[in-house]
């Protein structure tokens, strides 16, 4: 099976969320980056997948340079091909986005389509909840978000998707695009001898020319908190009773 | 005219429909315009009663065998028909898993911009709304151009509120839909547990990487029985392999609503809060005082959760005898 993994490469915020000057980007300033953890569980989905029916699994990413640090990532838990296609790092709209990976999917199957192409169900930053399924309506297949769950048996793929009283059951036919969510799986960690092979994975750059969909940012900024004081109910086990009154207090006791 | 898509599970209304309905009142107001509602599929009775009480004079509906069930191809092929034959200024749903999904098939078939998850929509050209981010630990302000306005309001973005109407015309429509609307379809439901969930518990108990261990967690287990809530995590505690992703709460989890929210070992990162920010009470229990849970909490224990969790544990037995 050939399954491809779209990943993007977003900041990692602790407490609260920064923004720059120009209100347009995140500070990442003194961040770490990641990846959303839907797509750490479909980059997982894809080795397990690999793993039990043979195969390849590429992951792809629209993003700036640096972006490789998650392809390398993907690579040192089993991805075997990464692929980059860079931006100039500002943020691109998920219309731009979607036709670009659309545009580089096809050049890379070259009329033999990947089996499975995963997505997450929203990213971890801006969002969107459409680029997954945008790029399977341009490629013409069909496709499910929400997956948490997926079983491929011949050339049905059979896909779980939470909802609140329990799953809905899909089955679809291959070739076809998966949204997934975390919970799918545990991701595993990268072993040394993963991580080390990663450092000479060796990954493709792919240009794609695309215009700017409708949606433009304007700013961000962070939402209006009330601010709370907090009463400290104690420094040890004495606390208890202070606690135990404040269970009485709100009528849980 | 503003379009709003009626969100429902084979008849029977979600409830984020009422809420997208009070949503497109006051949307459709700021337009001059009148609001209309799209229902794909039947209904059990209440959605048009639904959409006649938040004030849609007209509900289009699209009756079909392929409708019968949820299909996210079928649904969304049949919003971008009803956009390219009535021509509205804007279509509206609801920020549920349906909404958004439906809502991005009709925008990727029509080729057009689609903003989800907002809070506040303002009409124009471009039109301009802000929007959620990081799950709504970060708000986005855009501009939305194209044809026609594609957008999702969020879940909670404001109260459901009837606007008292009686009646709405029923206008049937006709959508052109063949067997492979039909590939992505509902084939069979697995049913889950019922009774309290994490989602709608009164008291959750929630653990962090503090716990320490998976067997840390019996403390928990013990107080949230006692009190008839749930056992919450944080994504640390998940990734160990301590507890199962159902018990996350977070960004990627679960969003809880509890009375009281007792968060223990957990430092409060900005992805963990979104999940808990809508708890009526928050105490936390941590060794640092100056953790961002603690900062959020309306009380704390500053203190090893070991030691404060069987004491209040042996308090709360103590006092009911
Ligand atoms: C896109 C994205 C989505 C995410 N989604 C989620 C999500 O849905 N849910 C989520 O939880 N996280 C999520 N995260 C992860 C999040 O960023 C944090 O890494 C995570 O919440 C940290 O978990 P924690 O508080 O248990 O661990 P830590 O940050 O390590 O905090 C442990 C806390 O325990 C305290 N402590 C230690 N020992 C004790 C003791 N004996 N007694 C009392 N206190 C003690 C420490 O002082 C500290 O405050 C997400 C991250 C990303 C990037
Ligand atoms: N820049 C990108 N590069 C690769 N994949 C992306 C990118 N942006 C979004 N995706 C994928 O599309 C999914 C949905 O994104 P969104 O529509 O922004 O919520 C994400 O979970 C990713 O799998």
């Amino acid at each position: 099976m050939k399954i491809l993994v779209c990943v993007k490469r977003v900041p990692l915020p602790g407490a609260r969320i920064n923004v720059t000057d120009d209100g347009l980007e995140v500070d990442a300033a003194h961040l770490g980056f990641t990846t959303s953890p839907h797509e750490e569980c479909a980059v997982e989905e894809a080795i397990r997948q690999k793993e039990r029916h043979g195969g390849e699994v590429t992951v792809l990413t629209l993003g700036p340079s640096e972006a490789e640090e998650q392809l390398r990532y993907a690579a040192s838990v089993g991805a075997d091909h990464a692929v980059l296609v860079e931006t100039d790092g500002a943020p691109w709209d998920p219309q731009r986005t979607a036709a670009a990976l659309a545009d580089v999917i096809r050049e890379l199957e070259g009329g033999d389509p990947f089996d499975l192409v995963l997505f997450g169900n929203e990213s971890a930053d801006s969002g969107g909840f459409q680029v997954g399924i945008r790029v399977a309506v341009a490629l013409g297949r069909p496709t499910v978000q929400g997956v948490k769950g997926i079983e491929v048996s011949g050339g049905v793929v059979t896909v779980r998707r939470a909802i609140d009283a329990g799953f809905e059951v899909y089955e679809l036919p291959r070739p076809c695009v998966l949204g997934v969510r975390e919970g799918l799986n545990l991701p595993r960690y990268p072993t040394m001898k993963g991580r080390l092979a990663s450092k000479k994975l060796e990954i493709r750059a792919l240009t794609t020319d695309v215009d700017p969909g409708g949606q433009t940012r304007v700013r961000l900024h962070r939402p209006v908190e009330a601010v709370s004081e907090t009463v400290i109910l104690g420094e040890g086990p004495d606390a208890a009773a202070a606690v135990v009154d404040v269970f009485a207090e709100l009528g849980v006791l | 005219m503003l379009l709003v898509v009626l969100d429902h599970d084979r008849g029977e209304l979600d409830e984020s429909t009422r809420e997208a309905l009070t949503f497109g009142r006051v949307l459709a107001a700021k337009m001059g315009a009148p609001m209309e509602a799209a229902l794909v599929g039947s209904d059990d009775g209440d959605l048009v009663a639904a959409a006649a009480e938040h004030g849609a004079a007209t509900v289009h509906t699209c009756v079909h065998e392929i409708l019968v069930d949820y299909g996210p191809d079928a649904h969304g092929s049949v919003v971008a028909q009803m956009v390219e034959a009535l021509d509205p200024a804007a279509v509206l749903a609801g920020g549920s898993d349906r909404g958004n999904e439906v809502m991005a098939h009709a925008a990727a078939r029509l080729d057009t911009a689609l903003a989800t998850n907002c809070l506040d929509v303002a009409p124009g050209d471009p039109w301009s709304m802000t929007r959620l981010q990081w799950g709504g630990s970060l708000l986005e302000d855009c501009t939305l151009e194209g044809d026609v306005a594609l957008l999702t309001c969020a879940v909670h973005a404001l109260a459901a509120a009837p606007a008292g109407g009686r009646r709405a015309e029923i206008r049937p429509f006709t959508a052109a839909l063949n067997e492979t609307h039909a590939v992505t379809m509902v084939r069979d439901r697995i049913v889950g547990e019922a009774g309290v969930t994490l989602s709608t518990a009164n008291v959750v108990c929630g653990g962090g990487r503090g716990v320490g261990s998976e067997e840390g967690f019996a403390p928990l287990e013990e107080l949230a029985a006692l009190l008839g809530g749930r056992v919450g995590c944080s994504r640390a505690v998940t990734n160990l392999g301590w507890r199962p992703h159902s018990d996350q709460v977070g960004q990627t989890g679960t969003r809880i609503a509890p009375e009281i929210y007792i968060a223990s070992g957990i430092s409060g990162a900005v992805q963990h809060w979104v999940g808990a920010m809508a708890s009526k009470h928050i105490l936390a229990i941590n060794t640092d005082r100056e953790a961002n849970m603690v900062a959020k909490a309306d009380w704390a224990v500053i203190a090893d959760l070991h030691e404060v969790i069987p004491a209040i544990i042996e308090e709360v037995r103590h006092r009911r005898g």
